[in-house]
């Protein structure tokens, strides 16, 4: 999986309140939310945007409100993927159950500027900064996780297990290591 | 292995003998929450997963509380979406109306959690029962539609982080204070993905509420979980609230810790955070002629009845500024059947405040006192964002209770010890009924 659009880049602590205000959170259509994405961070962002940019952050992006609406707007706004330096946990969970894809990667996040182009191969993990020339190698999602991304989010993966009835055995440590990226295989293991 | 309160909770839940911080692991848990805003994504992603019912009605909780009572058509439609799958699930625990309270109040009053427990909530500030010795943590929707599936939930196992508190705080000195101290220390994400243990000799001094807001604001440290040890006060707060039996867990001696932070408690004075941070934290008499418009006293955070106890102590006897609005919300019926019970409402009725029933409101600029452009508010609540609670020009300063009540007499932000004193003066021989916070202080 690829992407390749023009940087939008934002601070630090970028929370989920600026992300998608609480104002609109009495729907849950992903266009609509979609519609206010950045509106109290950046309130030129949804006219500028065009599929397949990259919102480039700081530290802790997603922080804040638990709201998956969050994630669901930035990738309704067209957003082909999200690079920051670290990720609130929470909007790290949902960004991955929605199928936006984020990459942590500190020194492409401290190099974008706004109007930056950049190429984003996720197989690989590889940022390039096309503006300035240089490449970053991005952490790596666990394989775990890898596979629920793979899958298209969490409830693919869930029903794939499901079908296995895989989810209904008995709780676990999960293997790291075992399966495939792009694979819904999981690597998950009963330890008894 | 030597392990942490949290790992040792994951480790039950997931049938392990031991876990070690980074490990990823498959867990049973004993609560599922959501709310009216993240229930309907949740039912809408619960309908996409193989399975016809909830993997246990008696364990899923979902609580109206947001934009109920419902703030307009849209709001009343997701309120909507969430009765409907209560009653098609059979759902034991669905609350809304007069039964309804904000969440992470509501719940632990109801017993719905014990120490021991493994809880997921599609709310971030889930991380709250941790004061109950309880594994908590907030997740999204999708995640929570899972849970109530499954009644299981992948967990990357969190290093954590010690809090040694000693000494006695000082009469206005309450949780609020030393988790917005802690934020300020360690910064909004210097406890990112990991887990705040709080311990020491000063917690005796803490009580339940001081607890739940101290848990209650983890997640403003990017922390997965806050938890406190189970003790005496544990115990009593638990007692008769529950059918389930608590499962008492605790750190080992050598558990290890990434960091260890030590705190006098002692030398703590009231603290505000200025915006849009919860770590921008000062003390508050430190803060000097920032006029406010609103006051809020209220939410998961700071709308227990001690909270209003705090706040009452402040305002009897003393009129909100002109100009100036003061909105108090009680978080559940109990706490504003009590504080009617014992006077506080009329105290707040005749400080000129305005009594809002059980919501998060304005907390997340729903309803109930949302602040126009360049208006300023200090508030009891958890964040204090751009937009927060209303126009994205509007500015949150956070504080306790009593902050929040004489900033709203004194029309500015101002420290709790201004307030009693001139009241004091002006009437000395009424005291008999402020000695509330420190009747708390044992």
């Amino acid at each position: 999986m690829k992407a390749r659009g023009r940087v939008f880049k934002y601070g630090d602590n970028v929370d989920t309140d600026v992300i998608i205000p609480a104002r609109y959170l009495n729907v849950i259509d992903p266009e609509e939310l979609g519609r206010h994405c950045f509106e109290d961070l950046d309130s030129a962002f949804v006219r500028s945007v065009r599929p397949g940019d990259v919102v480039v952050a700081g530290k802790n992006f997603g922080c804040g409100s638990s709201r998956e609406h969050a994630p669901s707007a930035i990738l309704a706004a067209g957003v082909g993927c999200v690079i920051a330096a670290s990720f609130g946990r929470i909007f790290y969970r949902n960004a991955i159950n929605v199928g936006l894809p984020i990459l942590e990667c500190p020194a492409a996040a401290a190099e974008a500027e706004s109007g930056h182009e950049m190429d984003v191969d996720f197989d690989s993990g590889t940022v390039r900064n096309i503006s300035t020339g240089r490449s970053h190698r991005a952490q790596p999602l666990p394989e775990f996780i890898r596979d629920i991304a793979a899958a298209g989010g969490l409830v693919n993966y869930l029903n794939r297990n499901l079908a296995g009835q895989k989810i209904k055995t008995r709780p676990s440590r999960i293997r790291s290591g075992r399966g495939k990226p792009g694979t819904a295989s999981g690597g998950k293991e009963d330890r008894s | 292995m030597n392990m942490t309160l949290t790992q040792k909770i994951l480790a039950a839940h997931a049938g392990l003998d031991s876990v070690r911080p980074g490990e990823l692991i498959q867990a049973r848990v004993d609560l599922v929450l959501a709310n009216d805003i993240t229930a309907p994504l949740a039912i809408r992603e619960f309908g996409r997963i193989a399975t016809d019912k909830v993997f246990d009605r008696k364990r899923i909780a979902l609580v109206c509380d947001h934009f109920a009572p419902n703030k307009d058509i849209p709001s009343a439609e997701l309120c909507r979406t969430v009765r409907e799958f209560a009653r098609s699930q059979g759902i034991e625990n669905f609350f809304e109306g007069g039964e309804c309270g904000i969440e992470h109040v509501l719940l632990p009053e109801k017993g719905l959690v014990v120490p021991g427990d493994l809880v997921i909530g599609a709310d971030s500030h889930t991380c709250t029962y941790g004061a109950l010795a309880a594994f908590a943590t907030g997740m999204g929707s999708t995640d929570v539609a899972a849970g109530m599936a499954t009644g299981r939930c992948w967990f990357r196992v969190p290093a954590s982080q010690r809090f040694v508190l000693t000494g006695r705080p000082g009469k206005f000195v309450v949780g609020k204070d030393v988790i917005l101290h802690l934020i300020g220390q360690i910064g909004v994400d210097g406890a990112a993905y990991r887990s705040m243990e709080f311990c020491g000799s000063g917690l005796k001094h803490l009580s339940m509420t001081d607890r739940f807001t101290m848990a209650n604001m983890a997640i403003e440290a990017g922390a997965k979980n806050g938890i406190f040890p189970f003790d005496e006060e544990t115990a009593r707060y638990v007692e008769g609230r529950s059918q389930r039996k608590a499962r008492i867990f605790e750190a080992d001696e050598d558990a290890p810790y990434e960091r260890t932070m030590a705190v006098d408690l002692a030398e703590l004075r009231p603290v505000v955070a200025l915006p849009h941070l919860p770590a921008n934290a000062r003390f508050a008499d430190e803060v000097r002629d920032v006029r406010i418009d609103q006051a809020v006293i209220g939410s998961c955070t700071n709308g227990r009845l001690e909270d209003m106890r705090q706040a009452a102590s402040i305002l009897k006897g003393n009129k909100v500024a002109r100009g100036v609005r003061l909105i108090i919300i009680p978080a559940t019926p109990d706490v504003y059947r009590r504080s009617l019970e014992e006077g506080l409402i009329e105290v707040f009725l005749d400080a000129g405040a305005v009594i809002s029933p059980p919501t998060c409101g304005p907390c997340l600029g729903g309803h109930m006192g949302v602040l126009a452009k360049g208006e300023r508010a200090v508030s009891t609540t958890n964040r204090n964002f751009v937009g927060r609670m209303g126009h994205p020009e509007s500015e949150v300063y956070l504080s306790n209770p009593a902050v929040a009540a004489a900033s709203a007499v004194a029309g500015k932000i101002t420290d709790p010890a201004e307030i009693e004193s001139r009241t004091e003066s002006r009437r000395p021989a009424r005291r008999e009924r402020d000695g509330s916070t420190k009747e708390r202080r044992r």
